[in-house]
């Protein structure tokens, strides 16, 4: 409580302000679009390719590096400078106050599929329809292409997906003696073997991960969230919610998952020593284990789902595409490099040598794809499993258009279930509450 | 003409100078402090809609503050940190100032540089470690709990986790505060120390009668500057957040509040609002103490 630290406090407050002036100023131009002679045929985004320039890229994705040289080397006259923006979260904060400013607003970017419409509704991106885009669907899974394009338009072109897949330790397994679970009640069992082996061990971790929670929603067939644009249905009691809240309760009233949030350096750490001896998470997850535990080289297996009762089931945990903000300087250029991107080969390639996983159905069902033995994997051939999780995805599955402020209150409600081992249920309740009535100040006709 | 004798106008070069000394000043603190301030009273009066976009809203936005839960919440929570941390800092700082001042404390300029360098410790590391130390798993809570054989301290619950963000302040800004009250206490002439020796008066007496009356100045000083910190507390909560989620909620302190709003909730004329109320209480309280703490005969 000193001079600095209200200084370095009001510092905050001022960008804040400041973030807020901008916004204000800027408020009044949102929908405006940008300009008469929006959009281009094939022809022209490649001879602006040919002539070149310079692009601004923002990305959280490992891979874009190797990308990018890629493309330099198709396109020497393009100029694509990298700006590594960390995270979703951060990207779109970063993104949100660049659009305020009306100034440093990049050209591609991207973009977590659960953020589009928050951006989408405000008219921030642009819609690649005029550029052909919609020629691009047919190389999609349906999954990612629907999630680009909704309320009448094509925001983003998919880079990646994530149905989900349950990694585990092998060693651990081995170890407690129990096999892979197949449903969730076995889930259940292992969980229970496990704590009973080590209690200081644990089959999963999570301290009440929003993302986690609505993929799992997703994958016991729950659609709470409902929306065309305007009108927003909310209910996190339909069948598939209660049929996986019901089914996670024991985990949290038995303790029987570590309270540990992920990304965190002891969640790297718990994954590497077996502390945690499985993690159930989007398809992208080998490029983070190989990447962010090294110790557990030759240990970790990849298995489908656990089903509820049998049946083949999934969902997508994260995944990202690549926008074109509507305030981008420089959108010809910007539309031939996202369309390389995120439909080439050449770049899909290098996006997968180095642990990306596609979007595009070419590359998810390549023999070279599905033959692939991970040495991390101990040989595993993990793409056949991970390609099948693919197809098993639920449809109908829509993200509320306020996501991620919805996930900013996530802990404030439903969270509190993992904390005192109250009811889930109860706690998605309030969650729906508190979102029946954001959403209704926004402008939005909500019911739930 | 002869020159009229008595009171001239100052010149212009004379009103010059004093203005290009003072233009410095006053361009930052227009640009810094004036411009934002007016900009977010501009804001207050707007609404952000996701649909919609931004309309005008006169004052219906103070209107929701007042009756906001949230905000209430929130500002009661440092309300409480207020009244129980900063006299228990204050207190400690002082006691370390007095004590460092005694000369009758060895290795004194070792206390005072080790008082003090929690201080030089960046916030984020700060709480970062001692973030850490409270999991009750890995760090020292662990080992504490450990050695006793029961649960003594666990930080990472409802009921004491405020507590543990107090601990965490105390940590950082004794030595800060120390420092303040003791340059206070340097300034106290010799001789008065000597007239009070002759006089009889033992350490105690002094304390009383001269070291704390001297103090007196650097201490309101000190709890003004305390009272912007709890009000703004933000930090060291939105760290904690990110290992404890469900704890540290998305309201816990007024700033994490309009923080969250502004960045995640698309409402930065709400916010900004939250900014202006939570600010108008913060000089109003820091203004009472103020005019409390100066008067004469207190």
């Amino acid at each position: 409580m000193t001079i600095t630290r209200n200084r370095r406090v009001a510092l905050g407050a001022m960008a804040t302000l400041l973030a807020a002036s901008l916004t204000a100023c800027t408020g009044g131009d949102g929908g405006g679009g940008g300009g008469g002679s929006e959009g281009a045929s094939a022809e022209e985004i490649e001879a602006a390719l040919e002539e070149g320039g310079s692009i601004t890229y923002w990305t959280w994705t490992p891979q874009a590096e190797k990308q990018i040289e890629e493309f330099e080397k198709a396109y020497p006259n393009v100029d694509v400078s990298l700006v590594d923006t960390v995270g979703a979260g951060e990207g779109n904060t970063k993104l949100q106050n660049a659009i305020a400013a009306g100034d440093g607003v990049p050209d591609v970017v991207q973009i977590e599929y659960q953020s589009i419409p928050q951006f989408q509704l405000q008219g921030q991106l642009t819609d690649l329809t005029a550029y052909g885009f919609d020629e691009l669907e047919s190389l999609y899974t349906a999954s990612t292409w629907g999630s680009v394009s909704q309320n009448g338009g094509i925001w983003g072109l998919p880079q990646d997906s994530g149905p989900m897949a349950l990694f585990y330790n092998q060693e651990v397994f081995d170890e407690v003696g129990v096999e892979v679970p197949t449903t969730w009640d076995e889930y259940i069992q292992v969980a229970r073997a496990i704590k009973e082996d080590d209690p200081d061990r644990c089959l999963a971790n999570d301290s009440g991960d929003p993302g986690f929670t609505t993929s799992m929603i997703w994958q016991a067939g729950g659609t709470p969230f409902q929306n065309d644009g305007e009108t927003v249905t909310i209910d996190l009691a339909d069948e598939g919610t209660s049929r996986f809240a019901e089914m996670y309760q024991p985990l949290i009233d038995e303790e029987l998952i570590c309270q540990l949030p992920g990304w965190s350096d002891e969640w790297y750490q718990a994954l590497g020593d077996g502390t945690i001896a499985s993690v159930a998470l989007g398809a992208w997850m080998p490029g983070i284990l190989e990447d962010g535990v090294p110790d557990g080289m030759g240990t970790w297996r990849v298995a489908p789902m656990p089903t509820y009762d049998g049946t083949p089931t999934n969902a997508e945990n994260g995944g990202s595409t690549e926008s074109i903000p509507e305030a981008a300087e420089n959108k010809l250029l910007a539309a031939g490099f996202l369309k390389w991107l995120n439909s080439s080969d050449e770049s899909i390639q290098a996006f997968m040598e180095t642990g990306g996983f596609p979007a595009t159905v070419e590359h998810l069902e390549s023999e070279e794809f599905l033959g692939y033995e991970s040495e991390y994997f101990g040989g595993q051939k993990i793409n056949e499993v991970l390609g099948a999780a693919a197809a098993d995805v639920n449809e109908g599955w829509q993200y509320l258009p306020w996501q991620s402020y919805a996930n900013s209150i996530f802990s404030d409600t439903a969270g509190q279930a993992w904390l005192d081992k109250s009811s889930l249920l109860d706690g998605l309740a309030a969650w729906q509450e508190e979102n029946v009535s954001y959403g209704t100040d926004q402008g939005f006709t909500v019911n739930g | 003409m002869p020159p009229v004798p008595g009171r001239r106008p100052p010149s212009l070069r004379v009103s010059a100078a004093g203005w290009s000394f003072v233009t410095p000043f006053l361009v930052v603190f227009t640009l810094m402090i004036i411009t934002p301030l007016v900009y977010s009273m501009y804001l207050s009066l707007f609404r952000n809609q996701l649909m919609g976009g931004t309309t005008f809203a006169g004052f219906a936005n103070y209107v929701t503050a007042f009756s906001d839960p949230k905000l209430w919440d929130g500002a009661g929570r440092v309300g409480l940190f207020l009244l129980v941390q900063v006299p228990i800092m204050l207190s400690l700082a002082l006691i370390a100032a007095l004590a460092i001042d005694s000369g009758r404390l060895h290795g004194k300029s070792f206390f005072r540089v080790a008082l003090f360098l929690p201080y030089a410790v960046p916030g984020v590391v700060a709480v970062l470690m001692w973030g850490f130390m409270y999991d009750d798993r890995l760090g020292l809570t662990a080992s504490l709990n450990d050695l006793v054989g029961f649960a003594l301290v666990d930080p990472y619950t409802k009921k004491w986790i405020l507590t543990a963000i107090g601990n965490i302040v105390t940590w950082e800004f004794v030595g800060y505060n120390m420092l303040i009250l003791y340059s206070a206490l340097k300034t106290v002439p010799n001789e008065i120390y000597e007239a009070a020796a002759i006089d009889g008066a033992n350490q105690f007496r002094i304390v009383r009668s001269i070291k704390l009356p001297a103090v007196r100045g650097a201490l309101v000083i000190a709890t003004i500057f305390s009272i912007l910190g709890s009000f703004q507390l933000f930090n060291e909560p939105n760290i904690l957040k990110e290992i404890q989620p469900a704890l540290i909620s998305s309201y816990y302190t007024p700033n994490i509040y309009a923080y969250n709003l502004t960045f995640v909730g698309n409402q930065v004329s709400y916010a900004a609002t939250v900014a202006i109320v939570m600010g108008l209480i913060t000089a109003v309280l820091a203004y009472v103490v103020q005019l409390r703490g100066t008067r004469r005969d207190a």
